[in-house]
């Protein structure tokens, strides 16, 4: 007589130790086998875009610092970016040199959290984490030193940067660049050649290119699929279209490959802080704005950045008033989120810890 | 007078201090105690209780030891600091933890079965308290020197596995259940290699008992039988559920496990017992394939500390393995066990039972003895044996459990739902 079995559903999340922050998940299981997830968010939503139409174009800047905690100078950037387009304002060079070393330092930042929690996910007791935070550790003291802060940066303004950079900030880079490429290889070595991370990613939650392009999926998720999208390349902003790196791409799209290409992006974006070392001149950091924007009515204007976790953009609409009319926000945790459903079905419950962590979502950005 | 207990240290001194008398001169040498003569009961009495008194406080505080040095270790794993505010170096952090426990609500939820909810940590407490009885800490230093310890330890130790699927089913939690039915699947398979690979030591000691096992280890096991000693680590690991075999309590997938919904002092008690359990389990890998108490220097009750230096050496590797180890999937964990372990075992116990039979009855001249050179020969065979098994199964294992590559079949859609039958 075979054996009645009943699927189970759980609720993982919204508070979950590796979930991270308060995602909660509908999932109904068939023993460990998934057969079903539901994303359910919302819990972090704070209003972001109507906040952001009752404070006038600099104060917005605040709340960008806001949406993905972990990768705030590219929010920052993105933002920007949106407003001077808006204003047709043109940053000095040495204000787009800085804004692209500190963008790049914050994609290394937010790569070693994505893959130190991945790590996490995977059941390594925090030793991962912790080397990664390390390192992460003192690229957040370079942003101290830049700009006083060191999660929610808010250094990059409208038309530039907050400050140059003080005489001591360029020492201090060079001892990290130094340590960093040990760090990197440290870090290559120590995961990519576990026997138990490879068995626990390669071929797990495969993402084939057709399925990621249908859901609009971006950053290292769609190149570990194998496509080299990359808004640096494809639209270079700021002094990208200065400096040489490439875009690593992955060839199957599983956990592994989405691991693999975050810490080849790490490597990259080392090599492009050296670059901006070496080529950044003197001169002005900030363009002269007036103390309150007022951008032309009827203006419209999308600023777009490859952040850490793919397209970030935003879209603002001015009626000639110093706040915008509106301001949308294209997250890419959210997007990236959406294919959550097609790479668990059929897996384990173990693999789906691990898939969520290598899609890297942050809340804050999902939810706004 | 019961039989076991003459042989231990602790009960003899006890006994003849307070109980000595002319009826029991043969143990006591006719000295006489304090308790007037009739009173032998009391003493007796009085004497067990010692030992009990030793055994457990010295577990539960051994425990709070080896809390300690955990936190600490994987401190210095991580490049953190750890615990140091109470105490110097933090050693007075486990009290502070556990006076934390002590004054939390002990909350059991709504839907539980009560009765089978609270006597979790009991029994697990029990099992582990019950395998230390025939542990031997130093010579005559243990409860009882039973003829069949080694069946005894595996024997006791696998009634954790009832205590988790209690904690699991009374719980009436999800993840409490998830871990329950990970750990039963997991801890039956893990007890058939386990107890496979300790057949080989107990071939060659000719015996059951623990302190036969030590006193026939003239060189270690782990050097006569290093297939055995591999497996008996790996599937103790899995037993305790520390890392890559943590599948039950899975801090990252289903929060705490079988124990999610324990608080209070029974949470207290259950991590007491698997922390204790750790200790417990290098005291038999200690005395199984280190030697046990014997070591150059020190003998007789002295033995105690290079037992205590072996099993601090096993504390050791298995606090590594936790900082540094990813958690394995159940179905590879399950393939290791079956598709690894086992063949493993038993090439090492037909080998060892062709040794045992050459050396000891064929070519000796007391049928059962084993001379040091005879183990000599014996290692230098075990030892490439396990080399070339453990890469050959290690090659065919890997290419079993890894997950194979998916076929895409040009832009075949993925089904939006699951059906569930």
């Amino acid at each position: 007589m075979p054996i009645r079995t009943e699927p189970v559903t759980v609720n993982i999340g919204p508070q979950h130790p590796s979930t991270h922050g308060v995602l909660r998940l509908r999932v109904t299981f068939d023993g460990e086998v998934i057969v079903d997830v539901e994303p359910i968010f919302g819990y972090l939503h704070r209003g972001s875009e109507k906040l952001a139409e009752e404070r006038n174009y600099v104060q917005v800047l605040t709340l960008t610092d806001r949406l993905d905690y972990v990768a705030s100078m590219t929010n920052n950037q993105a933002y920007c970016l949106a407003v001077e387009k808006l204003m047709g304002v043109e940053v000095p060079l040495r204000g787009q040199y800085l804004r692209v070393l500190a963008a790049e330092l914050q994609r290394v930042a937010s790569h070693l959290v994505a893959v130190g929690f991945l790590l996490q996910d995977l059941g390594a007791l925090a030793t991962p984490l912790m080397y990664c935070f390390r390192f992460r550790e003192k690229i957040l003291d370079l942003f101290e030193m830049l700009c006083g802060a060191r999660i929610t940066v808010s250094y990059m303004r409208p038309g530039g940067v907050f400050a140059d950079a003080p005489p001591d900030f360029w020492p201090a880079l060079d001892v990290l660049l130094a340590e960093a490429s040990e760090l990197v290889a440290e870090l290559e070595q120590l995961l990519m050649q576990n026997e138990i991370v490879l068995i626990r990613t390669k071929n797990v939650g495969v993402l084939p290119l057709e399925t990621a392009i249908a859901h609009s999926v971006s950053g290292p998720v769609l190149k570990a699929s194998g496509l080299a999208w990359d808004w640096r390349k494809m639209d270079p902003y700021d002094v990208y279209d200065r400096v040489r790196f490439d875009v690593p791409v992955g060839d199957r799209g599983d956990n592994y490959d989405r691991l693999r290409v975050r810490i080849e992006e790490v490597k990259q974006s080392l090599g492009i802080v050296s670059q901006c070392v070496e080529q950044i001149e003197p001169g002005p950091a900030r363009a002269e704005l007036p103390f309150v924007l007022r951008p032309p009515a009827g203006a419209e204007a999308y600023g777009r950045v490859e952040a850490p976790k793919g397209e970030l953009g935003f879209y603002l609409v001015s009626d000639g008033s110093i706040a915008p009319y509106r301001c949308k926000i294209r997250s890419p945790s959210l997007i990236n989120l959406t294919v959550l459903r097609e790479l668990l079905i059929g897996w384990k419950l173990a693999d789906m810890i691990v898939t969520l962590g290598s899609i890297d979502i942050n809340m804050g950005e999902v939810d706004r | 007078m019961g039989p076991f207990l003459r042989d231990n240290v602790v009960f003899r001194e006890v006994y003849c201090w307070l109980g000595g008398s002319e009826s029991n001169a043969g143990l006591c040498g006719g000295a006489d105690g304090l308790l007037p003569a009739g009173f032998e009961w009391a003493a007796y009495f009085a004497a067990g209780f010692a030992i009990i008194l030793i055994l457990v406080n010295g577990a539960l505080l051994g425990a709070a030891a080896f809390v300690w040095a955990e936190r600490r270790l994987l401190a210095r794993f991580q490049s953190r600091r750890g615990p140091n505010r109470w105490g110097p170096w933090g050693v007075l952090q486990p009290i502070a933890d556990l006076l934390k426990l002590l004054i939390k609500e002990d909350i059991i939820p709504h839907a539980a079965d009560r009765v089978a909810f609270t006597l979790v940590p009991i029994i697990m407490l029990m099992a582990l308290l019950l395998s230390l009885a025939v542990l031997p800490f130093a010579k005559s230093a243990y409860l009882v020197n039973l003829n069949i310890g080694v069946l005894y330890i595996v024997a006791v130790s696998s009634i954790t596995t009832i205590a988790i699927f209690m904690a699991g089913w009374s719980s009436a939690n999800k993840y409490a259940m998830f871990g329950a039915m990970r750990g039963v699947a997991m801890l039956i398979s893990y007890e058939i290699p386990l107890v496979l690979s300790l057949v080989g030591v107990v071939l060659i000691a000719g015996s059951m008992s623990l302190v036969s096992v030590v006193e026939a280890q003239t060189i270690p096991f782990i050097i006569v039988q290093p297939l055995g000693a591999l497996i008996f680590m790996l599937g103790i690991s899995a037993e305790l559920n520390r890392t890559p075999f943590d599948i039950l309590e899975a801090e990252s997938e289903i929060i705490a496990g079988y124990h999610t919904e324990y608080s209070g002092i029974k949470f207290a008690l259950i991590q007491a017992a698997e922390m204790a359990g750790v200790l417990a389990a290098s005291g038999f890998l200690a005395t199984l394939f280190l030697g046990g108490w014997s070591g150059p220097f020190l003998s007789g009750q002295l033995g105690a500390l290079w037992f205590l230096a072996k099993l601090g050496f096993f504390v050791f590797l298995f606090i590594w393995i936790r900082a540094t180890f990813p958690r394995l999937r159940i179905d590879q964990i399950m393939a290791f066990a079956w598709k690894f372990l086992l063949p493993l075992a038993l090439i090492n116990i037909a080998v060892t039972a062709v040794q045992v039979y050459f050396f000891g009855f064929y070519q000796a001249e007391v049928p059962g003895e084993i001379t040091r050179g005879e183990l000599l020969i014996m290692a230098a065979i075990n030892i490439p044996l396990a080399l070339v098994s453990i890469a050959a199964f290690g090659r065919v294992t890997r290419e079993k459990i890894r997950v194979p590559a998916p076929r895409f079949e040009g832009l075949a859609p993925i089904p939006r739902t699951a059906e569930v039958d």
